[in-house]
């Protein structure tokens, strides 16, 4: 059975600090439904992308919390909480994608949030991602574990710290066109370069900010698609890949295994190869992130990703234009409803709806990664 | 909490890994199931070489946190002590005190690195 996304709603990414968690998601919830033109009856299972309600602020029980306050425990209908750390809204899509293309339900929603403002210690509840017995416990974060694979790409293939610094300007810089984007400011070369230092060699404006935010996506079957909306956007493959958790089991630290593996299905199953990707939302929790991903997907050849970069080719109007939303670094990092805010960004540029940031496209690719990969969910849309 | 350490003492302090008599693969942490081997795995504690390379390493909170290779072809991530190093260099093994919880609390004691 063919799937659609039909409705998409995100709230902006950011600090609101004047809003709850369950008022945020209702919020995208309601843009969602608003933006398909129904009510939520239809609606047959809820799966919602969490990554840790539970540290995050003290509450577990996530999806009937949710399905409560969206008035949709009224009917009864079943909802369940999807986590994979910050791959939790991609991995929530797939689950929902799922249930649409076996049949099993007719109209489902996809929903990511997470409100991180409230906690203490934000960046040490992203890293539980991490193996607590082996890595956290040695005096490794997250960001560290990402700044000792950008430390051996640039010893390998020549990386330098101004190629990550332009990912986060390009980022920057794309997110002046979003509403919804946390940081709606450009910066340079030089301001990256020359703030604090979080993990040698990455800096406080290499990594994504931790950000309060909820997005919403309703999938339909085809039949159902074409009736409630002009213009479906098709989901073309929505694939998973695992690897191992911890950094030091896996053989090579400059690939993401499961993001090569998720993608390589993805274009099988789309029938399509990376060169005729139009356009990408992707995972820069860290610049260096983004780089193993224009290398990982295809974009580029394994060591030649900074190329791309300085070579204009992921800019909006270069080749392969990547995270024209601002991305996680700059658009913001809801862990758990960045997954699902990924593909609400390729819908509206699919659409034709994405006002300045907007990309000529046809098909679109996301890439949703959890932790420093250990999940990776790739998703083609097409239009 | 104290379970979790008291578990992991053998191979914490001494660097104590799995090896498959099977494939002749080398494990660390300790593997209950060998990856290529599956239902095959002959899997047993092996003492790994107490010496390695740095392959790539951060400075995080004023620590070193290096990811070395050790000298059977198995990684290991952990602190090195010492002002300063760089990829390549060659590092043995020392028992380290890693933390505690609180003043009273347990000490944490484990694997660290120094230059050799």
């Amino acid at each position: 059975m063919k799937v659609a996304v039909v409705g998409v709603g995100c709230t902006e990414f950011g600090e609101l600090w004047d809003k709850s968690f369950r008022s945020i998601f209702l919020e995208a919830g309601i843009e969602a439904l608003n933006d398909c033109g129904i009510e939520g009856k239809e609606i047959g299972a809820i799966y919602v992308g969490n990554m840790s309600g539970g540290k995050f602020i003290d509450q577990e029980h996530i999806a009937a919390l949710i399905a409560d306050h969206a008035g949709l425990a009224e009917f009864g209908i079943p909802a369940v909480r999807v986590e994979n750390a910050d791959a939790s809204g991609g991995s929530a899509f797939r689950q929902a994608f799922m249930a649409v293309a076996s049949g099993m339900h007719d109209v489902v929603i996809a929903a990511g949030v997470e409100k991180v403002t409230d906690s203490v210690d934000p960046m040490g509840v992203l890293s539980t991602s991490i193996d607590q017995e082996w890595e956290r416990f040695v005096g490794a974060n997250l960001p560290a574990l990402y700044a000792i694979i950008a430390r051996l790409h640039m010893h390998k293939f020549g990386t330098t710290e101004e190629d990550l610094a332009r990912i986060a300007v390009k980022n920057h810089k794309n997110a002046v066109h979003n509403p919804k984007a946390q940081f709606r400011k450009e910066i340079k070369v030089e301001d990256v370069l020359s703030s604090e230092f979080v993990a040698e060699p990455l800096k406080v404006l290499d990594c994504a900010p931790l950000s309060d935010g909820a997005s919403a996506v309703i999938l339909a079957n085809e039949n159902i698609a074409r009736k409630l909306c002009d213009t479906p956007v098709f989901v073309e493959a929505c694939t998973q890949a695992s690897d191992y958790l911890a950094l030091q089991c896996r053989k090579d630290l400059l690939t993401m295994r499961a993001v090569s593996k998720a993608s390589r299905d993805a274009y099988r199953i789309a029938k399509i190869g990376p060169e005729q990707i139009d356009v990408a939302e992707v995972h820069d929790s860290f610049t260096i992130a983004e780089l193993l991903a224009y290398e990982d997907l295809g974009f580029a050849k394994k060591g030649e990703g900074a190329k791309l970069i300085r070579e204009g080719e992921v800019e909006i109007g270069g080749k392969i234009p990547v995270n024209p939303s601002g991305g996680l670094k700059a658009c913001g990092h809801a862990v758990g409803a960045t997954g699902i805010r990924q593909i609400v960004e390729l819908v509206l540029q699919l659409r034709g709806e994405a006002g300045k940031r907007q990309v000529d496209a046809e098909k679109a690719l996301a890439l949703n990664v959890g932790g420093t990969g250990a999940t990776a969910v790739v998703t083609i849309l097409s239009r | 909490m104290v379970p979790r350490f008291w578990r992991k003492i053998k191979y914490r302090y001494d660097v104590v890994g799995s090896y498959c008599e099977n494939c002749g693969s080398y494990y660390y942490p300790k593997r209950e199931i060998c990856p290529r081997c599956r239902r095959r795995s002959k899997l047993r504690d092996e003492k790994f070489p107490d010496e390695g390379i740095i392959l790539s390493y951060t400075v995080v909170n004023s620590r070193i946190i290096a990811m070395i290779g050790l000298n059977n072809g198995a990684k290991t991530l952990a602190e090195v002590c010492a002002d300063k190093v760089e990829i390549g260099m060659k590092v043995k093994k020392a028992f380290r005190r890693y933390g505690e919880e609180g003043e009273a609390g347990i000490i944490y004691y484990g694997t660290k690195f120094v230059p050799i």
